[in-house]
């Protein structure tokens, strides 16, 4: 995996503000356990490193925790949130677990192929977006729904799919949670049975 | 009538604030707990309510925390288990994000009855606008004197904090949660010794569930009387239902437990969203087996849905209507036990991959004969031979879908396509 220049960066180094927020995720642990820091500690190199752990960001990470540097590597390779290569600026995360599958996320799956050119594990060549499947984000309630960056997109169709990219691609800021008017995952066609009002004993929430 | 326990006050926008939820009943069960019961008495009322654990296994609560040591000279620890990655389950995330001080205030309440000085909240990573939620409150408690030092003056001290996975789904498992917060790979360890004696950093810890401790300051308030007064007797209380795929109104629906699934589907769900049939129901996240159309009549509860050979598990009920690929379903279902299989023991890891393997195939139209057959083998040698549920879940899950539809994956097999779709 190679980085910007060709070659993944040899030193990783956080900046003071990382360096800060490093010391106060250890402090959330017991004298002796600062290895429970390992992963925000990930997170923060993550982050810093334009959204992935070159090696050099992992033995830093091992260095202040003074953890063997194989540790680390365990548990960056172990969890999925880690990138252990570059990613585009937006990952684009599509759920295609079962609830989401139910709704329509091959839909949504395809036309994120189709805007932005590549299939599930590749970046687009100007390295704008990379596209990934995922497993349940505890979201189905507003199935299909997908996760770019740190926000859910939620209640999707093709146009709206299209639409968030293309407001991307175009260096805008979508509006995360669920889009379009329809309440919760009722059938944009309208009701055609079933149409009498459901008992309102119990309190569904699910829509905000 | 069914009374709102737990999502009271979710509609009101603002309470996730302190002010909002201090201006209510916010934090009376901690200050009540604080001033009139002692640690043992809380234990005793909670054992008394009958309270269920609300993350899948249903054990009682009272009896778990009764099995922390009192005379330690060790530091004990709770975790709130708020890793929700049952596909299907989305109900820990509505308390989280629009009533975190309801978990903190729970949280507070067990600590001082299980003589604990720090909590962790283990956050699914990816629930980032939650996780800043819970910061901000925690926040918020600590200036106003609900956690720290000296709690209202009652001599009690409470640190919380927040720990964000990065997801894996096994990190949901309390074992591999804990090996998680200290650092290491998600891979679950052998009980016994349970957390309770041997947790976090080797010592007492509980791990409850976010509904499970939402439930106690509640319990607090009202008494294990009028807790054990909704739903069914050995597992009362009221319940958070999830309620996803091919319904009219997907939702979180706090009902009581032991609501009929026919009920709750077609009355609270509105039936399907496309109006046409349901085929089958997935009763509590993709763990539990499936039930068909005709097995509806069963109530959601512990002990109605494990005689029926399958579980409440996280409450996540999932409808699919007839126009679904039970294959197809049994193939997404285990590609994600597959991918999710931590590694640790081979019936689960390698069981896990043939299955998948062979389900692609036969969704893909190329099946063999006898493929069925030996997707049955496989269940039979996962089943009862891993090291923690997750491998019995995706058996369990496999193989009631090809002992309700059969047909469907023989269809597959024999006619090399999908005999619905
Ligand atoms: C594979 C697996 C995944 C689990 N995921 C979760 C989860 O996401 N959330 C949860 O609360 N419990 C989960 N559990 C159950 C926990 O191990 C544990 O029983 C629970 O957190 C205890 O809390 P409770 O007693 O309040 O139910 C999972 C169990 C297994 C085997
Ligand atoms: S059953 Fe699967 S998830 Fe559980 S310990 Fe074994 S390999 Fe890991």
């Amino acid at each position: 995996m190679s980085g910007e220049t060709g070659m993944p960066p040899t030193d990783f180094a956080f900046t003071s503000g990382n360096k800060k927020l490093a010391k106060a995720a250890v402090a959330k642990y017991p004298k002796g356990r600062q290895a429970s820091a390992v992963m925000p500690l990930l997170f923060l190199a993550q982050r810093q490193s334009g959204g992935w752990l070159p090696t050099a960001a992992m033995e830093h990470v091992a260095g202040i925790l003074d953890m063997p540097p194989i540790r680390v590597y365990e548990v960056a390779t172990f969890y999925s949130m880690y990138n252990l290569g570059p990613v585009g600026k937006h990952h684009v995360q599509v759920c295609t677990n079962l609830s989401c599958w139910l709704m329509g996320s091959d839909e949504v799956a395809d036309s994120c192929r189709k805007t932005l050119g590549v299939d599930f594990g590749e970046t687009t060549e100007d390295g704008l977006f990379t596209l990934s499947e995922v497993e349940c984000l505890g979201a189905c309630v507003n199935a299909p729904m997908m996760q770019i960056g740190d926000d859910y997109f939620e209640d999707l169709d093709v146009t709206a799919t299209e639409g968030i990219l293309n407001v991307l691609k175009g260096g805008g800021t979508p509006k995360p949670g669920p889009q379009g008017a329809r309440e919760g995952c009722e059938p944009a066609g309208g009701l055609t049975t079933l149409t009498e009002k459901p008992e309102a004993q119990g309190e569904r929430s699910g829509e905000a | 009538m069914t009374e709102r326990v737990l999502l009271k006050n979710t509609a009101n926008p603002d309470f996730h604030r302190i002010d909002a939820c201090l201006a209510a009943e916010g934090y009376q069960g901690l200050t009540k707990a604080l001033r009139k019961f002692s640690p043992e008495e809380i234990i005793q009322l909670v054992t008394d309510s009958k309270l269920r654990g609300r993350g899948g296994a249903g054990f009682a609560t009272g009896l778990k925390w009764s099995f922390v040591p009192k005379e330690t000279e060790r530091p004990k620890y709770l975790c709130c288990n708020a890793d929700e990655g049952e596909p299907g389950t989305f109900k820990d995330r509505e308390i989280i994000e629009k009533d975190p001080h309801i978990l903190i205030e729970g949280m507070a309440i067990a600590a001082y009855a299980l003589g604990v000085e720090t909590g962790y909240i283990y956050v699914r990573g990816e629930f980032d606008f939650g996780a800043r939620r819970l910061e901000e409150a925690i926040r918020e408690a600590y200036r106003e004197g609900y956690l720290g030092k000296n709690i209202r003056a009652s001599g009690f001290n409470f640190d919380l904090h927040v720990f964000r996975g990065a997801g894996a789904y096994i990190c949901g498992e309390e074992t591999a949660l804990i090996e998680s917060i200290e650092g290491k790979r998600g891979q679950p360890r052998l009980k016994p010794p349970f957390p309770a004696i041997e947790g976090l950093y080797g010592c007492p810890t509980v791990v409850n569930n976010v509904e499970t401790l939402a439930c106690i300051p509640h319990i607090l308030l009202r008494g294990a009387d009028w807790f054990k007064g909704i739903g069914p007797e050995d597992s009362p209380g009221t319940k958070l239902y999830c309620l996803s795929g091919h319904v009219r109104n997907p939702g979180v629906y706090e009902l009581p437990m032991g609501i009929a699934l026919r009920h709750l589907v077609e009355k609270h769900g509105g039936g399907t969203h496309s109006g046409k049939k349901i085929k089958a129901v997935i009763p509590g996240g993709v763990s539990a087996p499936m039930l068909p159309e005709s097995d509806l009549d069963i109530d959601m509860d512990f002990a109605s849905l494990a005689a029926a050979g399958t579980m409440l598990g996280s409450g996540g009920v999932i409808v699919m209507d007839e126009t679904t690929c039970i294959v197809r379903v049994a193939m997404r279902t285990i590609g994600f036990f597959h991918h999710e299989s931590c590694g640790k023991c081979t019936p689960c890891r390698d069981g896990l991959y043939w299955a998948s393997k062979l389900l692609k195939r036969l969704e893909a139209g190329k099946g063999k004969k006898g493929d069925v057959e030996e997707l049955e083998r496989l269940c039979g040698n996962i089943f009862g031979n891993t090291f923690c549920p997750l491998g019995d879940g995706a058996a369990m899950a496999l193989r009631a879908a090809i002992k309700h539809f059969r047909d469907e994956f023989v269809y597959h097999v024999e006619k090399g396509k999908c005999m619905v779709s």
